[in-house]
C-alpha cells in the first residue's frame, strides 16, 4: 500500500513540476526536446508490456506510433476534434491493431512473431503512402488549434500533455506488472506450454497485453502531427522508432516498469544532445552499438546491473560482520 | 488486361523470382537449417552490394567483384557465428529472443554505417551490359535481368548440390536434424554450423552483386528484403533448399503481376503480404520438413 501511495504521489509531483516548468523556464527549446524524451518514455513503456513482460518482441513499433499519429491527424482534418479526444481515438485504433497482433501470437512465436510485426509495419506504410485523404507520400500540413488558456505557447501545452501521457503509461504498465496479468505473462514468457497446462489463460493474457501495448504506443504518436504541424509517412514509419522502442527497455531493463523509463530518459536525452552537437546519424549508430553491447553483456539492463551491485555490496557487508 | 501483357509480366516474374531465390538461399541455410534468427541477412546483402559498387569504382565488373568478395564474406560469416555461438549458444541454450535482438541491432548498425559512409543517394552499377536488352519477337528483355537470372540459377542449384552431395553439405543438414547425434558420429557440430553460416554469408556477396545489377541500391533496401527473403524461406518450408527456387518464382510472379495491374507503389507490400498469408495459413510452407 505504501508503495502505491509513494508511486502516485511521485507521478503527481512530476506532473506539477512539468506545469510549473512551463511558467519558470524561458527557453522554448527545452519543451521542444522534453516532449520527444517524454514521447519515448510512453513508447518504450508500451513496447515493454508485450516485449518485456510477455517476451514477444515487436519490431514494428513504428507502425503503432504511426497509426496513432495518422488517426489523430485524419480525425483532426475531418472534424477538428480536440486533442484529448484525438489521443483517445488514437489509443483505441492502435489498441485494435494491437489486438490483431495479439491474435497472431496464437500461431506465431519468437522470430515469426517478430517478422510478422515488420510485415504489418511495411504493409501499413504502403497503405498510407497510397491514401490520398491524408496526402499520400507528400504528407499533409496540420495547423494546431488555439493554445489553451494559461499556457504561453502551444509547445508548452503539448509538453504538459505528453508528461500526463507518460505518467498514465507508466501507471498502466506498473499495474499490469504487479497484478495477476503480470504474473500470468511472466509465467508464459518463461514456458508457454507449461503455463497453459497449469491453467494460465495464455491467449487471453497475450491479446490483453498486445492491446495495452498497442494502445500505449499509439498514444505516444497521437500528438505528433500537432507537434510538427506536419505529418508524412516516411518519418512516422521510420525504423528509428522501432529500434528505439526496443533498445530503450533492453538497455534500461525489461523486467520492471522502471527499466523502459530509465532507458528512454537516457537514450532520449543523449539523442537530443548528440543530434544537436554532432549528427543524428552518429546518434542512431551509437544507439545500435549500445543495444548490441547490452544484449550481449548485460541482458538484464541497467536495472539488473544496479540490482546486482546492490546485492553484492549487501553480501560483502554481511561477510564482514 | 491484355493477354500479352500478362505473358510478359509472367516472364519478368520468373526472372525476378530466380533472383529472389538467390537472395534468400543463404537465409534458408542460416535460418531454415540452423535455426539462427538471422534477421540481419538482408542487411549483409545490401552491404555486399555496396562493396561491389565500391570495387566498381576501380573498374571491376560487378560479377567479378561479387566472386572476389566471396572469401571475404565467408570469413565475415565465420566471425559472426563464432561470436554468436560464444555469447548465446555456448551455455547450451538457444539464442532465442536475445539472439533476435542481437541480429536486429546488427542489421540496424550496418544500415546506419552504410548511410554514414555512402550517403542516402541511390547507387548504380557500371557495366556495358546494364542498359542493353535482347529482343525475342515483340518482347524486349533487359540483359541485366537475364544475367541475374542465370547467375541466380547457378548459385541456387550449386548450393543445393553441395548440400546433398558433399560430406560437409550432408553434415550441415545432419546438424539441423540432430546435432547430438552428429557429435556422436565424430563431427563437431559447432564447426559445421560455423561453416554453414560462412557459406550463407558468402552467398550474400554474390547475391549482393546481383542486387546491384538488377537495380539501383540504397542503404534502406535491406528492410524490404527482410520481407522478400523471409517470405521465400517460409514459403519454401524451413530448411528446404530446393523449394527456395519454386518459392522465389511464386513471389516474383506475384510481385510482377501486382506491378503491371495495380502499380509500382503497392509492390513493396506484396512480399510482406504473402509472408503474413503463409505464416497464418500454412506456417510449414510448401515443402516443409
Amino acid at each position: 500500500m505504501r508503495n502505491h501511495i509513494a508511486f502516485y504521489t511521485g507521478g503527481l509531483a512530476l506532473l506539477c513540476a512539468a506545469v510549473v516548468a512551463t511558467y519558470v523556464i524561458d527557453n522554448e527549446y527545452v519543451f521542444f526536446a522534453g516532449y520527444v524524451v517524454l514521447q519515448f518514455v510512453v513508447l518504450a513503456t508500451g513496447w515493454n508490456v508485450m516485449g518485456g513482460y510477455a517476451g514477444y518482441i515487436n519490431f514494428g513499433s513504428a507502425a503503432f506510433f504511426a497509426v496513432g499519429a495518422y488517426t489523430a491527424a485524419a480525425l483532426f482534418k475531418a472534424t477538428e476534434l480536440p486533442l484529448g479526444l484525438q489521443i483517445l481515438a488514437a489509443a483505441v485504433i492502435a489498441g485494435a491493431l494491437g489486438f490483431v497482433v495479439g491474435v497472431l501470437t496464437l500461431r506465431l512465436r519468437g522470430i515469426f512473431f517478430a517478422i510478422a510485426t515488420v510485415a504489418i509495419a511495411v504493409i501499413l506504410e504502403t497503405v498510407v503512402l497510397n491514401w490520398s485523404y491524408v496526402g499520400g507520400a507528400r504528407g499533409m500540413t496540420v495547423l494546431p488549434s488555439d493554445t489553451p488558456y494559461g499556457f504561453s505557447s502551444y509547445m508548452r501545452w503539448l509538453f504538459v500533455v505528453m508528461a500526463l501521457l507518460a505518467v498514465v503509461a507508466v501507471a498502466v504498465a506498473r499495474y499490469v506488472e504487479t497484478s495477476w496479468i503480470g504474473r500470468g505473462l511472466r509465467a508464459l514468457r518463461d514456458d508457454e506450454t507449461a503455463a497453459e497446462s497449469l491453467g494460465v489463460p495464455t491467449l487471453r493474457l497475450k491479446t490483453l497485453a498486445a492491446t495495452i501495448s498497442g494502445a500505449l504506443m499509439g498514444m505516444a504518436g497521437a500528438p505528433y502531427a500537432m507537434y510538427l504541424s506536419f505529418i508524412e509517412p516516411t518519418s512516422v514509419f521510420n525504423l528509428n522508432y522501432s529500434v528505439l522502442a526496443l533498445a530503450m527497455p533492453v538497455i534500461g531493463g525489461t523486467a520492471t516498469w522502471a527499466g523502459p523509463v530509465i532507458g528512454a530518459l537516457l537514450l532520449g536525452t543523449s539523442e537530443q544532445i548528440l543530434t544537436v552537437t554532432i549528427s543524428s546519424e552518429l546518434n542512431v549508430l551509437m544507439v545500435g552499438l549500445v543495444l548490441i553491447v547490452f544484449v550481449v553483456a548485460a541482458p538484464q539492463g541497467i536495472v539488473g546491473l544496479t540490482r546486482g551491485l546492490w546485492q553484492r555490496s549487501i553480501q560483502r557487508r554481511r561477510a564482514q560482520q | 488486361m491484355p493477354a500479352e501483357l500478362i505473358f510478359e509480366a509472367l516472364i519478368a516474374g520468373v526472372l525476378l523470382g530466380c533472383f529472389y531465390a538467390a537472395v534468400s538461399v543463404g537465409l534458408s541455410v542460416a535460418f531454415g537449417l540452423l535455426d539462427i534468427p538471422h534477421i540481419a541477412h538482408p542487411a549483409l546483402l545490401v552491404l555486399g552490394a555496396y562493396c561491389v559498387w565500391w570495387l566498381g569504382g576501380f573498374g571491376v565488373d560487378p560479377l567479378v567483384a561479387g566472386v572476389l568478395l566471396v572469401p571475404v564474406f565467408f570469413a565475415l560469416g565465420l566471425a559472426i557465428y563464432r561470436f554468436y555461438h560464444y555469447v548465446f549458444e555456448a551455455d547450451g541454450g538457444e539464442g532465442g529472443l536475445r539472439g533476435l535482438a542481437f541480429f536486429f541491432g546488427v542489421a540496424f548498425v550496418v544500415e546506419v554505417a552504410l548511410i554514414l559512409t555512402f550517403g542516402v543517394d541511390q547507387r548504380m552499377a557500371q557495366a556495358d551490359y546494364i542498359g542493353t536488352g535482347i529482343s525475342f519477337g515483340d518482347m524486349r528483355m533487359p540483359v541485366r535481368m537475364l544475367i541475374a537470372f542465370a547467375v541466380a540459377l547457378i548459385l541456387t542449384l550449386a548450393l543445393t548440390q553441395f548440400l546433398s552431395r558433399t560430406f560437409t553439405g550432408r553434415a550441415i543438414r545432419a546438424v539441423a536434424q540432430d546435432s547430438t547425434a552428429l557429435a556422436l558420429m565424430g563431427a563437431d557440430p559447432v564447426r559445421i554450423k560455423q561453416w554453414a553460416f560462412g557459406i550463407a554469408t558468402a552467398s550474400s556477396a554474390l547475391a549482393g552483386a546481383l542486387l546491384l545489377i538488377v537495380g539501383p541500391i540504397e542503404p534502406g533496401l535491406g528492410r524490404l528484403y527482410i520481407g522478400r527473403a523471409f517470405c521465400v524461406v517460409v514459403l519454401a518450408g524451413l530448411g528446404s533448399i530446393h523449394g527456395t527456387l519454386a518459392a522465389g518464382i511464386i513471389l516474383g510472379v506475384a510481385e510482377s503481376l501486382v506491378l503491371t495491374s495495380v502499380g509500382i507503389s503497392w509492390a513493396p507490400a506484396v512480399g510482406f503480404g504473402l509472408l503474413l498469408l503463409v505464416l497464418t495459413v500454412r506456417p510449414s510452407g510448401l515443402f516443409g520438413r
